[in-house]
């Protein structure tokens, strides 16, 4: 079988780039972690990887807003390599601190004038929320990460997690993922929708589907005892966040 | 200067300002109508306009949410509003500020100089110049490292030039009461110490530097020495040689597990994982810092703790933390506050947001904790704070390292953190820098000591040192000192690399700023060694070099200014000799009728300060990050029910898992420390069972915390506390492999001395072989048989319910460690064969509590009868049944179908069924005599547990 080489970037302040690499391995890639600088220094080239991953964590502390300095870094520094990983058919994941960065750093909603018309603000609640959420996956999404899933159960725990978009950019949305009540319900409130997002929304794609970013932990659930409740449920044999990897995996072999 | 201020763009929410308003309200100002929060950076450089508008739109403004304004000093106020602007003090530095200057380097800007952050605050509504004030005072400012803006703020530091002079105490024209003063006012050495140093450098033939006295003060000092648990103490009849060894390292000594690598040597104590990895475990306290600055001092404090794994054995990277705090009550009456004690609700926001902005920014779990209130907290909060790191087996014992290794420091720069006024140097001192070292607390910096445990395991791996420890309390002195203990070593201080100009060296070697571990690194290696580090960012030097004349030498730009030797340094100190006295106190047991209905004071132990829900503090951590978390602190139907101790899978292809837990009950201290400590252990080691662990691998620490040792009550109770917890812990088989005090938690007021209660944390850490064999406290299932397992006393004394009732009673609960072993073993083999459904361990608030936690948990009704539940000796009232607190039980739920066996395997242990869970929405209590005592609806009951501190 063909290796499915994946590069997990890491920088000052990443945090959950071993639970990430795990989750990849278990899905059957091969995977490599590299530094920022090691990329900048082209010790590592993205172009010898297919799937680059922008794993949870505070980059840079998040200092000023979650995510901006390495968004600024990949932007101005590896700007031109991504625009060729991406065009060359590769697969990006971003996830919770991730998804910052892919937004703002202009990956995910390429814009000509620097604005991607979305953002990630502080939760309505001001403040830091760990908890599992229900996500409803839209059924029109072109996302590749997502196929053949329905409805997921994963945790987030972020401080910055909540969707503005301008409203023409909110209109053009490739949403994903919508976070929902225990029966799909994507109009619930606190705390289903655990920090105020516009329309729900807790994961976007780019057009082609192959761009991916969430806010959620999809690596958190694995194995089925990360579940809150695996000691009162019936036993299954993964946690919902395998299929998400697993997708990527195979999408990668077969194309 | 350039001041850019950053605003949510009008129109849009902020968060920020909603949480000021609310908090403003809180505070009793009910006249605010509205509050926005600002951010400032002042900028210093040679920017031109363009490269000035291009850091704002491209870095410091987001396009979608936000606005800004840059001007000189654009200090106006909208119509109508107030506002505040508030700054660190210099010296104090914000870790943003680093960033922003990395944002601003990376955006191709060069010609920036200097950065500082503040805050601006608009308040809006009929709010008076008093109202401003108190705002400001009790909630924007803390002047120990903040101020008000009113002019123009100093964007840099002013540099300060520091000439060397060598400084030289006049120790031996001292008489005794010179010496007193010295030791009492400078040093906290007593006349003892002092004149057995003054003989040392008489024999040596000159006095002594300032360095070198210093070094000695701290390495003499409670704190690094632990004297008093060293000393010798006379407690009636009895003499106490050393306290420590005669009762919780005998413990280890005598239990001699194999499975204990590492125990009170290192900076935490190791234990055998699963034959490849090992497991360390240490818990701190954070007291003093954290009562002047809740929100620096409680981040540095898990900062600090996080250093202990990772400067354990030769490095292990710390996977979970867990967090202790106690507090004066949140409803605490404001007029009542002592001057300069900051209020306990302000205290506990600002340390939990400490700990979890910390904790989360390192991508580690805070998987388990708890939170006490008392109000003898209230001058003198007590902060614990615990990591636990995993590392390969080859890691867990210290290194050592050879003479001619190199001496390398490396993380965080040097500033004068944490150096207070003591000094002999201060005619040195120029006025600019007395404005510098005002500022001596500081905020700790996450991105900082995770960029430097990144490489550190790296390093660890390819064996580039040979040793590794932290720099915390004592800063280089103490990590130096005692790293150089068997060996001796060199260091010039003036290559520590410094966040600012102008330090002497008696600074640098003094510091306690936070980020630093020091390394001893083979020649061969250190050039490996720091281009790893390097390529991450990460700054290490090589300060000196370890020799082997077992001598302490400190130099300047090569002038002398310190020569000790390692031999008094480290065993100079002589044994200090204590008085204790014991005396029971006098309280008497209550008299009361028994309410009729026990509904109201099931609900009010429940909505007690110490038993509520703490899923607002949870909730702000990251429990989940690692991916390990196999039982999470919040279970049940709505992940929302109370567990009992956390479990963690440090390694994700494995099955095994790690227990942690935790025993505290202060309130049983007022009666007897002796049945607090023995009830704490035993508290701690029910956790591990609760959830499915067994005795076979678990290992304790402790941690007193504890008023004045000088005084001899104080000191009574300590010595029973320490006989106690060693006592069941020994009958247990669970050895301590690490432990602290922090003593002198008393304040001083004009009329009394406040002093914390006898507050003694037992934390567990327990290997599991299956982390699928957990049990959580949930209730699961309807017709499901509830057992109490464990006899139940009249003992309520220090009780929750007595407490409702105004009392604090005299029969405390106590520990019969023999039986209590066999019945936590057979409960263990019980939910080895999975007969045990849910568990939950009985304590605070007795019965009643754990069966409404169990029944909301599990969104289940329960049925209890009280005539059913064995008893340790006759009781007579139904309401002592069902809130008496004796250690040693548990409310389990067996499967119908499982009960023969679960029988079976409890053979021999007090047990009985009391009652059954059912499908319905009520938790019914009948009393011993069949009347019905408890009749509530899980709703209700859940509201009572959850409002208080649902924040």
């Amino acid at each position: 079988m063909a290796e499915v080489r994946t590069l997990i970037l890491r920088a000052p302040g990443t945090n959950c780039d071993q639970e990430t690499a795990f989750a990849f391995e278990r899905a059957g890639a091969v995977v490599e972690l590299a530094h920022v600088n090691q990329l900048v220094r082209r010790d590592k080239l993205i172009s010898d990887y297919q799937i680059l991953v922008v794993p949870g964590g505070f980059t840079y502390g998040d200092d000023i807003s979650a995510g901006r300095i390495l968004a600024n870094e990949l932007r101005l520094k590896l700007g031109e390599d991504i625009k060729r990983f991406v065009e060359g058919g590769g697969l990006i994941l971003g996830i919770c601190n991730g998804f910052q960065v892919l937004v703002k750093a202009g990956i995910l909603l390429p814009s000509a004038d620097g604005n991607p018309g979305l953002t990630l603000a502080g939760n309505d609640s001001n403040r830091f929320e760990c908890r599992w959420v229900n996500l409803s996956v839209d059924r029109q999404s072109p996302c590749i990460f997502t196929k053949g899933i329905s409805s997921l159960y994963l945790p987030v725990a972020h401080g910055e997690g909540k969707v503005m978009a301008e409203a023409e950019t909110l209109g053009r949305l490739n949403v994903v993922l919508r976070y929902a009540d225990e029966k799909g319900n994507t109009r619930a409130g606190y705390p289903q929708n655990p920090n105020g997002s516009a329309d729900n929304i807790a994961g976007i794609c780019d057009a082609s589907g192959r761009i991916f970013a969430l806010m959620p932990h999809p690596e958190r659930f694995i194995r089925w005892t990360q579940h809150p409740r695996w000691s009162r449920e019936k036993p299954r044999e993964h946690g919902d966040g395998l299929a998400v990897f697993f997708n990527a995996v195979e999408w990668v072999r077969h194309s | 200067m350039f001041r850019v201020e950053v605003s949510v763009k009008s129109g849009l929410p902020d968060p920020r300002g909603e949480a000021l308003q609310k908090d403003i309200r809180d505070l009793g100002v009910t006249t605010a109508e509205r509050a926005r929060v600002s951010d400032i950076y002042l900028l210093e450089g040679d920017l031109s306009q363009k490269e000035l508008a291009l850091i704002c739109r491209e870095l410091l403004a987001d396009p979608v949410v936000e606005q800004y304004s840059i001007g000189e000093t654009s200090l106006s106020v909208p119509t109508g509003a107030h506002a505040v602007e508030v700054a660190y003090n210099p010296g104090v530095m914000d870790p943003v500020e680093e960033s922003v200057g990395k944002g601003i380097l990376d955006l191709g800007v060069t010609t920036l100089k200097s950065v500082k952050t503040a805050k601006r605050y608009y308040l809006w509504g009929r709010l008076s110049a008093g109202d401003i004030e108190l705002i400001s005072n009790k909630l924007l400012v803390n002047s120990v490292i903040q101020h008000v803006v009113t002019g123009r703020e100093r964007v840099s530091l002013p540099s300060a030039e520091y000439r060397f002079s060598r400084e030289e105490v006049a120790l031996l024209s001292l008489d005794d009461e010179g010496l007193t003063r010295l030791g009492r006012e400078k040093l906290e050495l007593n006349l003892k110490e002092l004149k057995h140093i003054q003989r040392h450098f008489a024999g040596v033939g000159r006095n002594p530097t300032d360095v070198e006295l210093e070094t000695l003060a701290q390495t003499w000092s409670e704190h690094c020495k632990h004297k008093t648990f060293n000393s010798r103490i006379r407690l009636g009849e009895e003499v106490i040689d050393n306290l420590l060894r005669s009762t919780i390292m005998r413990v280890t000594e005598e239990l001699d597990k194999p499975w204990c690598l590492s125990t009170f040597k290192d900076n935490s104590g190791v234990i055998d994982f699963d034959g490849r990895y090992a497991l360390c475990f240490k818990v701190e306290t954070h007291n003093h810092p954290s009562a002047i600055e809740p929100y620096g001092g409680a981040s540095t404090g898990i900062g600090g703790v996080i250093r202990d794994p990772l400067g354990t054995g030769l490095g292990s990277k710390p996977i979970a933390n867990t967090d202790v705090f106690c507090f004066a009550p949140p409803d605490f009456p404001h007029d009542k506050l002592p001057a300069g004690v900051l209020h306990p609700r302000r205290i506990l926001k600002g340390v939990r947001a400490g700990v979890a902005d910390y904790g989360n920014r390192m991508g580690i779990p805070t998987v388990n904790g708890a939170i006490l209130f008392d109000e003898r907290y209230l001058a003198n909060p007590v902060v614990l704070c615990g990591t636990v790191g995993l590392m390969p087996k080859s890691a867990a014992q210290m290194g050592k390292q050879k003479a001619g290794d190199l001496v390398v420091v490396a993380g965080g720069r040097t500033g004068r953190d944490g150096i207070h006024g003591v000094t002999f140097a201060s005619a040195l001192l120029s006025g600019e820098s007395e404005e510098v070292s005002a500022s001596s607390v500081q905020i700790g910096n996450p991105i900082t000591e995770k960029k430097l445990i990144d490489v550190l395991l790296v390093a660890r791996d390819r064996g580039l040192y040979r040793r590794i420890t932290d720099c915390g309390g004592g800063g280089l002195s103490s990590a130096v000192g005692e790293m150089a203990e068997e060996t001796g070593v060199r260091v010039d201080l003036e290559k520590v690399p410094l966040k600012y100009s102008g330090l002497s060296y008696r600074e640098i070697w003094l510091s306690e700023s936070q980020e630093r571990m020091l390394l001893a690194v083979p020649p061969a290696s250190v050039e490996e060694l720091i281009s790893l580090f390097a390529s991450e960012d990460v700054e290490a030097t090589v300060i000196g070099e370890f020799t082997d004349d077992k001598r302490l030498k400190l130099f300047y730009q090569d002038n002398p200014v310190a020569d000790l030797d390692m031999e008094f340094l480290h065993h100079g100190l002589p044994q200090m000799e204590r008085e204790a006295v014991w005396q029971p106190a006098e309280h008497l047991e209550p008299d009361f009728a028994q309410p009729p209905d026990l509904s109201q004071d099931l609900k009010k132990i429940l909505g007690s300060w110490n038993v509520c829900s703490k899923e607002w503090v949870i909730r702000q951590y990251d429990h989940e990050v690692q991916g390990g978390s196999a039982l999470k602190p919040l279970v049940g139907i709505n992940n929302d029910g109370p567990g009992d101790a956390a479990v963690v899978r440090p390694l994700l292809d494995s099955d095994m898992g790690v227990i942690i837990a935790n025993g505290i009950n202060p309130r049983y201290g007022d009666i007897d420390p002796y049945w607090m400590a023995a009830s704490a252990v035993d508290e701690a080691l029910r956790q591990v069972i609760a959830v499915g662990g067994s005795l076979k691998k678990v290992a304790l620490l402790d941690n007193f915390n504890w008023g004045n040792p000088e005084k001899p009550d104080r000191l009574g109770g300590l010595v029973r506390a320490a006989q106690g917890c060693a006592d069941v812990a020994l009958a247990y088989g669970a050895p301590f492999i690490s432990g602290k005090d922090s003593l002198y938690n008393e304040y001083e007021t004009e009329k009394k001395s406040i002093c914390i209660p006898p507050t003694l944390l037992i934390s567990a850490m327990a290997v599991m072989d299956d982390v699928a064999k957990a049990v959580s406290m949930d209730a699961k299932k309807a017709g499901d048989l509830l057992y109490i397992v464990g006899a139940t006393y009249n003992e309520l004394g220090g009780s929750h319910y007595y407490a409702v009732h105004g009392a604090i009673g005299s029969r405390v609960p106590r520990v019969d460690a023999q039986r209590g072993k066999k019945l936590m073993d057979a409960l263990s083999a019980a939910a080895e064969q999975s007969l045990v459904r849910a568990g939950h361990d009985l304590s605070e608030g007795g019965i009643g509590v754990a069966a409404a936690e169990m029944a909301f948990a599990g969104g289940l009704g329960m049925t209890l009868e009280l005539a059913k539940a064995p008893l340790g000796e006759a009781i007579s009232r139904s309401d002592s049944i069902l809130f008496s607190e004796s250690n040693t039980r548990f409310l389990v739920e067996v499967a119908p179908e499982d009960k023969g066996r679960f029988e079976e395997v409890m053979k021999g242990i007090e047990l009985a069924a009391i009652g059954r869970v059912n499908s319905g929405d009520k938790l019914e209590v009948y009393g011993i005599k069949g009347e019905k005592v408890v009749s509530a609806t899980l709703a209700e009951l859940k509201e009572a547990w959850q409002r208080p501190l649902g924040w």
